[in-house]
């Protein structure tokens, strides 16, 4: 079934995938990654970093310039725009640092907008809507307009929007970021739950601190994956082991080439 | 995990129309502005075809009313010198016998003048004939009598006289019972007749009894103009039979003419001035397809959010493509549906207060709303594209 012969339990694989841009900025190079079913990672770095390219990348909104990657068994480089779309649609959903909520519209129906492209009815959509903010605990901001609510408020309905159609992987970028400290850990919070209920999260940040509180850590610099705390985890036993082992060794800063890990 | 095949969904016409009218609703004051300059456009197109046709409906319904049966027999030019081309005094009597024909009415001209008073001198005619008329003259002519009455049998022996509505005005005379000064003496106005579009001659007329004009004005007894009007039908038979049956003589200088020939052409054709109008309502809507484009750019500009934002959730390009055509689309649909609403009431007002039957032909509704449809599409289309070419990961930069 799968081409590439990855373990039918792996969401993302990226074998050696660069990036370069038009006028020689490099942004990646040689770049492995996989993402296994079920998976809580970080992939954190500082601005500058390659994170955001990566993050392109895995989410199908960009393609590597060389490498290959893999998204739910399918191969991207040989996908159509339309393919790709779908591929989008299906597996993939995004929630974004600036929240990207249409404006105007009730909460129901921005959730229901992550559906849009998905080929189910309205009526259908919008139940599935409602279901998806009850689950992230907004079932009285229903027909709240983004205006009305806060930003916090707004950063769970997009996290609604974006799992709302069960994707297999769910990349967040800076969830965070525009939210204050008390907002942003509700938010972490409901990641993990979401994560416990069995879905693939990825969030990136450039916070070491919300980093470190994920099972799994990958860690960009310059274009390169100087460490990723998988290995831990697969040979170290359960998640929670792999946490608190990896931590320490992999701080920002401190002994990167040391604790450089190849996938 | 689902492996399920991958293939973009299609968006419903449904989800299209919300999708497409999302952009708008959210700014209703751009959508007025911009939708206002094809909605002058198609108003103007609407509004000069609406009136010209109203005014043809009335130039119909008029001819309907006037018929197009009636001809009109007068002396031509003589071919030589010496020929008598006066119509004989039989003439209206022999044509009336015609088959098919149902009246005849006639005039016959006098030279003398009418004035208002003795005092005002005789040259000054002000442009009024006066004609002997007979009595049939105004049934043949379908006219009708604005106020007082129409000759008969006993005002047509005496000084009586009917003046044209022109005359009328041109005499000062408001209402009969006024007296006018014609060849040496005063005659009592008894009626002024109502406008008579199929013989404007008449109009200009002080119109005299047959038998008073020849007591009183020295009237010779030929008449000059013979009105007859036959049955449908027998208009072409009619035609060919009135020279020799006129003036049995001197067939060939006889003249018949069709009075509503004019109007009929009249009402076939076209002024240049509508065609001019026409002109500039085009420019008006291919200003305003310009200016919608020019609001579907910015727009395009303003939501690369949006549209990364779509992208991300699984939006082809087509997809997007067919938000931003559909969008305006709706623009210039509504400026055109304004413009038709607009159109129609001009037409309304002006057909409401000239009298006119209103009348906006189907077929200009429809071209002038199709005309928008083909606008907004291509109006769109280049941003559209452009939308859909955008990178999808500029909505993951921040705002």
């Amino acid at each position: 079934m799968s081409s590439t012969g990855t373990a039918p339990n792996t969401v993302v694989e990226l074998v050696g995938v660069g990036k370069q841009y038009p006028g020689g900025v490099t942004a990646l190079r040689g770049v492995d990654l996989t993402i296994d079913d079920g998976e809580l990672l970080a992939i954190v770095g500082p601005s500058g970093s390659g994170k955001s390219t990566l993050l392109h990348i895995v989410g199908t909104l960009d393609r590597p310039s060389s490498g290959s990657v893999a998204i739910a068994g399918h191969d991207v480089a040989a996908l159509s725009d339309g393919r790709l779309s779908a591929l989008r649609a299906q597996h993939v959903g995004f929630v974004f640092q600036a929240f990207h909520l249409v404006p105007g519209i009730s909460a129901q129906d921005n959730v229901a907008e992550g559906l849009l492209y998905s080929g189910l009815p309205r009526a259908e959509r919008r139940r599935r809507a409602a279901a998806a903010l009850e689950r992230v605990g907004l079932a009285d901001r229903m027909d709240h307009k983004p205006h009305q609510l806060s930003g916090g408020q707004k950063q769970r309905v997009a996290i609604a929007r974006a799992v709302v159609g069960e994707p297999d992987l769910l990349l967040a970028d800076e969830p965070t970021g525009a939210l204050d400290s008390a907002s942003g850990e509700a938010v972490m919070e409901l990641l993990h739950d979401l994560n416990k209920e069995g879905a693939t999260i990825a969030v990136i940040t450039h916070d070491s601190e919300i980093a470190d509180r994920l099972p799994r850590q990958v860690r960009i610099r310059d274009g390169r994956v100087v460490a990723d705390t998988r290995q831990a985890r697969t040979s170290g036993g359960t998640g929670a082991d792999a946490r608190t082992d990896a931590a320490p060794d992999s701080a920002p800063g401190t002994g990167t080439d040391a604790g450089a890990v190849a996938v | 995990m689902r492996r399920t095949a991958l293939s973009p969904a299609r968006l419903s016409a449904r989800d299209v129309f919300h999708v497409g009218s999302a952009g708008l609703r959210g700014r209703p004051l751009r959508v007025v502005l911009s939708a206002l300059g094809i909605a002058l456009g198609i108003a103007t197109m609407i509004a000069v075809v609406g009136i010209s046709s109203s005014s043809k409906a009335q130039l119909i319904r008029e001819l309907d009313r006037l018929g197009t049966n009636m001809l009109v027999v007068t002396p031509g030019d003589a071919l030589f010198t010496g020929q008598d081309a006066r119509l004989p005094k039989e003439a209206p009597g022999m044509i009336g016998r015609i088959p098919g024909v149902e009246q005849v009415g006639a005039t016959g001209d006098i030279k003398q003048s009418v004035r208002r008073s003795e005092k005002i001198p005789e040259g000054d005619t002000g442009g009024i004939a006066v004609k002997a008329t007979t009595e049939e003259l105004l049934k043949t002519l379908r006219g009708s009598v604005r106020s007082g009455s129409w000759l008969n049998k006993a005002t047509g022996r005496y000084p009586s006289v009917v003046l044209g509505s022109v005359a009328a005005d041109r005499l000062g005379i408001t209402a009969p019972g006024q007296q006018v000064f014609i060849g040496g003496r005063y005659f009592t106005v008894t009626g002024i007749l109502d406008p008579l579009p199929l013989a404007p001659e008449i109009e200009r007329s002080a119109l005299v009894g047959w038998d008073a004009a020849e007591r009183l004005l020295g009237f010779d007894g030929h008449p000059t103009s013979v009105y007859e009007r036959s049955t449908d039908a027998a208009v072409a038979a009619v035609r060919d039979l009135v020279p020799r049956t006129a003036n049995p003589q001197n067939p060939q200088v006889v003249k018949v003419t069709d009075p509503s020939a004019a109007l009929q052409a009249k009402a076939a054709t076209d002024g240049a001035f509508t065609n001019l109008l026409l002109g500039l309502g085009g420019v008006a809507l291919l200003v305003g397809g310009v200016g919608v484009a020019n609001t579907m750019i910015i727009s395009v500009l303003e939501r690369r959010h949006e549209i990364g934002l779509r992208r991300s959730l699984g939006a082809t390009r087509g997809q997007i493509r067919i938000q931003f055509v559909t969008e305006s689309l709706m623009l210039s649909g509504l400026g055109g549906l304004a413009g038709i609403a607009l159109g129609s009431l001009a037409t309304f007002v002006y057909a409401t207060t000239g009298r006119l039957p209103w009348v906006v032909p189907p077929w200009a509704v429809s071209g002038g709303f199709g005309a928008t449809l083909i606008i907004g599409t291509v109006a769109g289309l280049y941003p559209a594209v452009r939308a859909a070419r955008l990178s999808p990961t500029l909505a993951l930069h921040a705002a």
